[in-house]
């Protein structure tokens, strides 16, 4: 609609894509200027092939080169791979499977586009203008290499390892031509595969990630990895600085109605959840867990999760448990986890601070994504890390780096979520007049924050505080506000249609705001938003800019989260009306319960944001003024 | 009579008026000036007279400044209400008003608002750019020495103009438009303080002259919407319809025009008067006659006293209806504001806003229990809204939003 805007999805318009979008694997590449900037999974991987991470990012050789590996760092976190021996060949598969897997990329997509970063436009390119156009691609020495090889072997090793995270989206996009070059290439990958089965790392203990035997470990890996990091980068892959579009746009999050993948995926967890048996049809593509089984597994993994900084695992765990929850709860949570991990962090050897960090914080949050899906915000969040870290000068020593990266996230908390949230009390507050009657729903930080202040200012108004099952987060607002001396009235949402007649106002807080100007939040939202609408009652969704994002959603099911479906089935307490007690491994019972939802943005009247008083129709806008290239601060 | 009318304000403006206007109005000159309060005189003069800067607060200036340009108003009543100066109420209050006032002119003999309220009686001007004008002045009167005294002169001069009538949206957008435009320039990194200043004088200038030229831009870009045979319903008085319209009918456009009363300043007598003299049929309708005719309407054109920022409008009393009424029957209505009138208000509903008020005169004296809604304006929400145009070109409500944020953020 904006031609300013570069649209994210270039491919087939046919193609529904579900769930968080990651982007795709060689968006990271994409950028010599910053690789790793971009939230892709690969950045992570790069640091942690040797060959790779020696490239650097200058010169201007082909882009085949630049293409992501296959692996991802997350691997070597979770699970310590055997280490085979080193060998020199290692090198060379490595470059090979690059090389390779970029030859794929070319005969798959006949066209690249490029995103212009500094314009915002995307650009269509063929592939060899496309090549030449990656503003001062570095890898010289290993593109030559990797061209040669390639050329000799005529296939990647690694080329399976790429495919399992690519060849299922890519299926349903391209067409049967680039299917079958797809395929071929994968022979050839197998075969080439055998010839070389000897992989070895070069440098020890780094590469030990990538060290593990080719075949077997590494697809699920790197399927895991898309999973995992997709999620929490939905954010992250919207702004690629350059590249090949067609590729980028349709990276879905992981699909858990596809066993071999989850089967995959599950094998490479941290986290070892049990599958939730009974799920609803439409909802099977969300992950869904036994509750309660998490949390021991991890507890008694705790010393063999080395890679994981105490920090951030007391973040996840804090996740589990429920402990830590509310968007900017969590954010904050995981932010001041990483600035403790970037403390602590040094960099290895051999390594340069910008890829070996994205690849650390990769790993944390791949490992987060696993103990609670992200959130958009968080995505948001993590998005800006690292692109702070791709940003930073190459000057800088160790220390000042991690002194800068710390205050820049110490920056993003003050004035992202703590000003914001000021500056939204500030517009919010003028819209309450005396004698209104303010309903709020579920527990929202900037709701509760509005209307203290409102207080404080001596307006004289009611509040409504509507509730819900299964978590009742109302109660403890209300208990906040009656404390502080409101007079509140307290509902569950089955009364929404009464109460709604006397109410004046209806402040919700949200999870995100997607530019479509579709309210993503608390599920339960966008019926007390509906109703609201109905009786011409305005709604305020009160929404710090962070927590935009530049997706477009119309439902509430292709990305969501499904909580526990005993939360719904038991009420504790009530033995009485326990009905569903034993039922609910039947196989004809399938509970659902639902995290979000997503409200229409015709329900909402206005945004409050920290750039102030705003339409929803003006969410894109904000987006591509303040959230392009993740500049937040 | 009739000849005589608003020209207390006006001159010579209402000298040429056809008579024909006079049959419709001298009917009620009587019970007119019989009727209303004496509050309304003393208002009237206090917008008429430079020296009373501070209009009765009870009263919307705007409101006031437009009545007087373009209502219709009884000659009788200006004789009276010269009458009344003598002994009006504000007499006692205008010491300290003045004083109110002065911080901003703080000793100077140069005063923002007198130079306002200059600029302001000009008929063609509108108010946002008699706002642009006057601080344009503040800063050739400024003996500011360095550019932070100047632009704090500038911020309070805008200050004191924007409290002087927190009513005027557009004065309000103007100023704010104008901070914006002004402040924001390379101006500012000259090293030498004059020829900055005379960039930023420079500036406001060139500013004052594009708003200027709107109205010319958006009555070029609404022709493609008027087409032949067509019928269009007109509200109140609009300075950039009336410019519309006239385009219109000097392309040789054959269209009919159908102009609400406009009561209570009764507005849309004068606009009905200025289309007849471009030879346009206009038929006049009481304000209660919308719905009535609004089958055989083709599109509605209205003006804007403020565009906000959901994209909806701010209007003179009875748009809203207006709009309503063309929504339910699927009609297009089409508002054409100038891009300074673009302001950074949300109403979320029609009591959101700081009321304006202004006297109404029902004709017959109102029992004293009886209240009388005098709010001058209400709010159209952009769901109701077809299309907006303004300088910056024909956009839907949403793009309103999106202007403003890259306009001020």
């Amino acid at each position: 609609m904006d031609p300013r805007r570069a649209s994210r999805t270039v491919s087939d318009p046919k193609i529904r894509q579900v769930g968080f979008f990651a982007p795709p694997p060689d968006r990271s590449l994409s950028g010599p200027p910053d690789p790793v900037s971009t939230s892709t999974p690969n950045p992570a991987n790069a640091p942690s092939s040797p060959p790779i991470s020696d490239l650097s990012p200058s010169g201007t050789s082909l882009s085949p080169v630049m293409i992501p590996p296959p692996r991802h760092s997350s691997d070597t976190t979770h699970r310590p791979a055997p280490f085979p021996p080193a060998s020199p060949l290692r090198r060379d598969t490595l470059s090979l499977t690059v090389g390779s897997y970029n030859n794929n990329i070319i005969s798959s997509s006949p066209t690249a586009s490029f995103y212009d970063e500094s314009k915002g436009i995307s650009v269509k390119v063929s592939p060899t203008s496309a090549a030449s156009s990656f503003p001062g691609g570095g890898f010289d020495l290993t593109a030559v290499k990797a061209k040669t090889i390639v050329e000799k072997v005529g296939g990647s090793v690694e080329m399976q390892n790429d495919l399992p995270a690519n060849s299922k989206p890519l299926k349903e996009r391209t067409s049967k031509a680039e299917r079958r070059a797809l395929q071929e290439a994968q022979r050839a990958a197998k075969a080439a595969a055998k010839g070389s089965k000897l992989p070895a790392t070069t440098s020890g203990a780094v590469a030990s990630a990538n060290a593990k035997p080719t075949k077997a470990t590494k697809p699920p890996s790197q399927k895991n990895d898309c999973a995992t990091v997709t999620s929490s980068e939905k954010k992250g892959g919207d702004r690629p600085p350059e590249k090949d579009r067609k590729k980028d746009a349709p990276h879905p999050r992981m699909q858990y109605d596809d066993k071999s993948r989850v089967e995959k995926a599950k094998r490479r967890a941290v986290v070892k959840q049990t599958e939730a048996r009974n799920r609803v049809e439409l909802f099977r593509h969300l992950p869904q867990y036994e509750h309660g089984t998490q949390l021991p597994d991890l507890e008694s993994k705790f010393f063999q999760l080395d890679p994981v900084h105490p920090v951030v695992y007391k973040v996840g765990l804090q996740y589990i448990s429920g402990d830590t929850s509310g968007g900017n709860a969590r954010c904050i949570a995981m932010l001041q986890a990483f600035q403790e991990a970037i403390k602590d962090y040094s960099t290895p050897d051999e390594k340069t601070l910008t890829r070996d960090l994205t690849a650390k914080i990769n790993s944390y949050v791949s490992f987060l994504n696993e103990c609670r899906p992200l959130s958009i915000s968080m995505g948001n969040a993590i998005r800006f890390l690292k692109n702070q870290i791709a940003k930073l000068p190459l000057t800088l020593s160790e220390s000042e780096a991690k002194t800068f990266l710390q205050s820049d996230i110490e920056q993003f908390i003050n004035e992202k979520i703590i000003l914001a949230d000021k500056v939204i009390v500030k517009h919010a507050v003028t819209k309450i007049r005396d004698g209104d009657v303010l309903l709020t729903y579920g527990s929202s930080s900037a709701v509760e924050m509005i209307l203290l202040h409102a207080h404080e200012l001596g307006k004289q108004f009611r509040v409504v505080i509507v509730d819900s099952r299964p978590k009742l987060e109302g109660q403890l607002l209300l208990r906040r506000l009656v404390g502080k001396g409101l007079s509140c009235t307290y509902a569950n949402i089955n009364a929404v249609s009464y109460i709604m007649h006397e109410v004046t106002r209806v402040f919700l807080g949200a999870s995100s705001v997607l530019s479509n100007g579709t309210v993503y939040s608390r599920v339960g939202t966008a019926c007390v938003a509906m109703v609201a609408h109905e009786f011409r009652v305005p709604v305020l969704v009160c929404c710090e800019a962070y927590k935009f994002h530049e997706r477009v959603q119309l439902d509430s099911i292709c990305s969501n989260e499904l909580g526990d479906p005993d939360a719904i089935s038991k009420v504790p307490g009530r033995e009485d009306i326990n009905y569903l007690d034993g039922c609910t491994n039947s196989e004809n019972l399938q509970l659902l319960n639902l995290i979000y939802d997503a409200t229409p943005s015709d329900y909402v009247s206005m945004i409050v944001t920290d750039y102030g008083m705003v339409p929803p129709t003006s969410v894109p806008v904000i987006v591509r003024e303040y959230c392009r290239d993740q500049v937040w601060v | 009579m009739w000849w005589r009318s608003a020209s207390f304000i006006l001159d010579q403006r209402h000298v040429e008026d056809p008579p024909n206007d006079v049959a419709s109005s001298s009917k009620e000159p009587d019970t007119l000036s019989t009727l209303s309060p004496p509050q309304t005189y003393s208002s009237f003069m206090a917008a008429a007279d430079p020296f009373n800067p501070i209009p009765n607060p009870k009263i919307s200036a705007y409101y006031q400044t437009r009545a007087a340009h373009t209502a219709v108003v009884t000659s009788d009543w200006l004789a009276q209400a010269q009458a009344a100066v003598g002994h009006h109420p504000d007499d006692s209050q205008a010491p300290q008003t003045q004083l109110l006032a002065s911080p901003s002119a703080s000793g100077k003999s140069f005063c923002v608002i007198n130079e306002f309220n200059n600029w302001r009686k000009q008929p063609d001007l509108a108010e946002a750019v008699a706002a642009i004008r006057a601080l344009a002045a503040v800063i050739r009167a400024s003996e500011a020495t360095t550019m932070m005294e100047l632009e704090i002169e500038l911020k309070k001069a805008s200050d004191s103009l924007k409290s002087w009538d927190t009513t005027s949206i557009s004065l309000t957008a103007g100023c704010d438009l104008f901070m914006r435009y002004v402040t924001r320039t390379s101006a500012l990194e000259y090293e030498d303080f004059n020829s900055a200043r005379s960039r930023l004088i420079e500036r406001a200038e060139k500013f004052g002259e594009i708003s200027c030229k709107a109205r010319r831009i958006i009555a070029m870009l609404s022709q493609d919407f008027i087409f032949d045979g067509c019928t269009i319903l007109v509200h109140g008085f609009s300075r950039v319809v009336l410019e519309v319209l006239k385009t219109a009918a000097q392309n040789k456009k054959l269209f009919r025009v159908f102009c609400t009363e406009g009561r209570p300043d009764r507005t849309g007598l004068r606009l009905s008067n200025e289309l007849a003299k471009l030879d346009v049929p206009v038929k006049l309708l009481i304000d209660s006659a919308v719905a009535y005719t609004m089958d055989e309407v083709d599109m509605v054109f209205v003006g804007a006293d403020g565009v906000v920022e959901s994209g909806g409008i701010i209007n003179m009393m009875g748009t809203y209806q207006i709009a309503l009424v063309a929504h339910s029957m699927n009609k297009p209505v089409y508002v054409a504001a100038e891009s300074y009138k673009f302001a950074r208000l949300y109403p979320l509903d029609q009591k959101d806003m700081a009321p304006a008020l202004r006297p109404i005169d029902f004709g017959v004296p109102i029992p004293s229990k009886v209240e009388v809604e005098r709010s001058a304006r209400d709010y159209t929400p952009p769901q109701y809204l077809t299309l907006l145009f303004t300088d910056l070109g024909v956009l839907t409500p949403s793009v309103v939003s999106d202007e403003l944020i890259q306009l001020y953020l």
